[in-house]
């Protein structure tokens, strides 16, 4: 049967099992829209900007684990999509984002609404296909999905010309797709996971370092599995956050910047690091040179450009993470014989990190007359649901958040970690609650993030998406303010927001609900009115202003000279 | 230290930003690189010279084995591979120099393709650093203008690159 190529398009994405797109119209792509008015599988979400609609196809995809979908027009649509897609990319987020694109004849020239936008997010994507005629749509598309979502995911984006979407053609999904040059290494090798066991089974301080690879992957149970069998100290990263349960005592929380102290301390002393999923960023190492003087490093990631980018690795292993760490446990259970004798030289580590989870615990000083943003956080831990999803945007409420949350599951946690998108957390919850209805998706943001995709609360509040948006309202951009203070003599260059702004009446005007929270005793009444709300609300807590992300280690500093007051 | 590089590539819209963004985005550098198709349907190859230590040359490696239009690439850091590279090279000739720049052609194996009363032009191949040489020979005597391809390299021995 012929149809137009937007047809085909949209039948594509039914091949792959999409459900929820979020898109935004405009001259070249409304073939595709006009498509879509009678394609009933397919649920449309308008966002009231491209950039939210793209961190809310984001927001899916980290929530599920399945491909986020995108669709902008071309020129300034497609330029709006750029700062989603190089958030998902920096977190290897499986995206499909549809550009559309002027007819192929005027391509490159100066076109109304033209852009090139393959060139434009060139290194910010997994990769990108320009489609040129209606009967390469399906195998594009295919190989658009296959590529975003196997190996390291990554956003992939397809500029689909308006006149290709009017061109008549065949729908033929094609089953299988073999792209010659694009082969992931999926499979741990055996040998090197032999190798990787007995370097364990030699150690006598080792720690788990998790990153968000193993969220990725789908790996939360064999890393749970395997730090437990061979009762390994676990830190995760704070991509990696949920990828092992924070209740669980062999837990040492987040490392880095503002990770806990007994984390660093541990990487600091450990004799063996096995990083699984995570990529030793600079926020993680600090100063490289003194990272982890006295540990050998076995480094298990399905990417190979993440090994021995930034620290030398004793032991590479490429593969899925599930893959290799299922292959561990195996070989663990065939040394069993040795595994108590391990666990029982590990008791004088586990003493060492008792005593620094003892001297230095994460804290804050409570207060009866202003509301600290560390006791709001515990609060909504203590309120929510034990599977509530949480985005955060970027700042002190989102350290806050990975330091006082206690994550325990996986794709519990939706944060711009590598970007560090200011704007993400309001979308990318939307699109978490359009995937999960059912579930309480809560995204705390600051006040200045809050600001940066505001008008999402429209889309909320159109298409019923109940998420509650917590800020904590310190009337500052808190976190460079906290540099401002600390390293530049208080000089607080343009980090007052000091318009104070009626989240209430605001709340109102799109027609939400919004609650106040001005001091502690607030806290958990406004949590529960506004959980009990059964459309979007905003809680609004006038926090502490000038509360501080601690501990910190300063950039450049080694991770074991960390501020703990300041 | 200068490494040499051999890149299979799919002969795409865009594969040659796509290796020159990766370049420059990530600070590598790239001292000359020549692309053409090859005998195969659809494949092109790129020689690319760059300078690095062992940690950037891997890095290298591994970020464009990344990129889904590399089928392969082929590290000739060892010296495994013969290089070779094409100069034209137009040199002031008059009087005396005319009877030296034959001198060098000659030594050099290179070729006159084009001759007026004040110049020669040279089509000179082989190694870069012969036809650093031969530059070196022509210099003092007034180089107007040089062209040169930049390196080709190809494994030495019996097999192709892919067998």
């Amino acid at each position: 049967m012929k149809m137009n190529g937007a047809k085909i398009m949209l039948e594509c994405l039914k091949k792959e099992g999409v459900d929820t797109v979020f898109g935004y119209p405009g001259g070249t792509v409304i073939n595709l829209y006009d498509a879509l008015f009678d394609f009933k599988e397919i649920r449309h979400i308008l966002p009231r900007h491209e950039q939210a609609g793209t961190h809310a196809a984001d927001g899916y995809a980290r929530a599920t684990g399945r491909v986020g979908v995108a669709i902008a027009t071309s020129g300034p649509g497609a330029t709006n999509t750029v700062t989603g897609i190089a958030t998902a990319y920096m977190d290897s987020i499986p995206m499909v984002i549809i550009t559309g694109q002027v007819p192929t004849a005027l391509i490159g020239n100066d076109a109304f609404q033209e852009v090139d936008i393959i060139g434009i997010t060139r290194p910010c994507t997994k990769h990108s296909f320009l489609i040129r005629d209606v009967k390469d749509i399906a195998l594009t598309m295919k190989k658009a999905f296959y590529i975003a979502r196997s190996g390291r995911p990554g956003p992939v984006l397809v500029d689909f010309p308006k006149d290709v979407q009017m061109a008549q053609g065949e729908f033929h999904y094609p089953e299988t797709v073999d792209i010659r040059g694009y082969k992931p290494n999926l499979s741990g090798h055996p040998r090197q996971v032999e190798k990787a066991m007995a370097m364990i089974l030699d150690s006598r301080r080792p720690v788990m370092y998790v990153g968000g690879g193993a969220v990725l992957g789908d790996a939360a149970e064999p890393v749970t599995l395997l730090a437990r069998k061979l009762s390994l100290p676990v830190t995760t990263t704070l991509m990696g956050l949920g990828s092992f349960p924070e209740s669980d005592d062999l837990s040492l929380g987040m490392l880095g910047m503002h990770g806990a102290y007994c984390a660093n301390m541990a990487m600091t002393h450990s004799d063996l690091i096995i990083a699984i999923g995570a990529r030793f960023d600079d926020r993680v190492t600090g100063k490289l040179s003194t990272f982890a003087p006295h540990a050998k490093i076995i480094h298990i990631d399905v990417d190979p450009t993440s090994i021995k980018k930034n620290v030398r690795v004793d032991l590479p292993i490429v593969g899925d993470v599930k893959d290799v760490l299922t292959k561990m446990i195996q070989q663990a259970d065939k040394s069993n014989g040795k595994i108590s004798e391990f666990v029982a030289a590990l008791s004088p580590w586990h003493d060492d990190i008792s005593g620094w989870k003892e001297k230095h615990p994460l804290s804050y000083k409570q207060s009866s007359t202003i509301i600290k943003p560390q006791f709001v956080i515990q609060k909504l831990r203590e309120l929510s649901d034990e599977d509530a999803i949480i985005s955060t945007d970027v700042g002190q409420h989102q350290m806050w958040t990975a330091q006082f949350f206690k994550f325990n599951k996986p794709r519990t946690l939706l944060t711009s970690g590598g970007l560090g998108t200011m704007g993400f957390g309001l979308p990318s919850a939307m699109g978490a609650q359009a995937a999960f209805p059912n579930r309480q998706v809560i995204t705390i943001c600051g006040d200045g993030g809050i600001q940066m995709n505001i008008q999402e609360m429209a889309t909320l509040v159109q298409n019923r998406l109940p998420v509650k948006i917590v800020i904590l309202n310190n009337n500052f951009l808190g976190m460079v303010r906290q540099w401002q203070e600390l390293f530049f003599d208080k000089r607080y260059s343009s980090t007052c927001m000091e318009l104070p702004i009626d989240y209430i009446k605001l709340a109102d005007a799109y027609g939400a609900k919004g609650f106040l929270a001005s001091k502690p005793g607030d806290v958990e009444s406004v949590i529960k009115q506004g959980f009990e709300e059964k459309g979007p609300v905003i809680m609004e807590f006038k926090i502490a202003r000038e509360e501080k992300v601690l501990p910190m280690v300063p950039a450049g500093a080694s991770l074991n000279e960390m501020v703990l007051n300041a | 230290m200068q490494h040499t590089i051999s890149v299979i590539v799919e002969n795409d819209f865009g594969v040659l930003s796509r290796v020159a963004t990766l370049f420059s985005g990530r600070g590598f550098n790239i001292e000359s690189l020549s692309v053409a198709p090859t005998n195969e349907d659809g494949l092109s190859r790129m020689t690319i010279v760059t300078r690095g230590d062992a940690q950037i040359l891997e890095q290298i490696n591994k970020q464009l084995n990344k990129l889904i239009d590399v089928l392969k690439v082929l590290d000739f850091s060892d010296g495994s591979a013969i290089e070779r590279e094409l100069a034209l090279i137009k040199v002031s000739a008059e009087d005396d120099a005319r009877a030296e720049v034959l001198r060098v052609v000659d030594i050099f194996r290179a070729k006159i393709i084009d001759v007026t009363p004040k110049s020669y032009t040279i089509e000179a191949t082989g190694n870069p650093l012969k036809i650093d040489a031969i530059l070196d020979l022509l210099r003092p005597l007034g180089l107007k203008e040089v062209v040169r391809t930049g390196s080709v390299a190809i494994g030495r021995g019996a097999k192709g690159w892919n067998g």
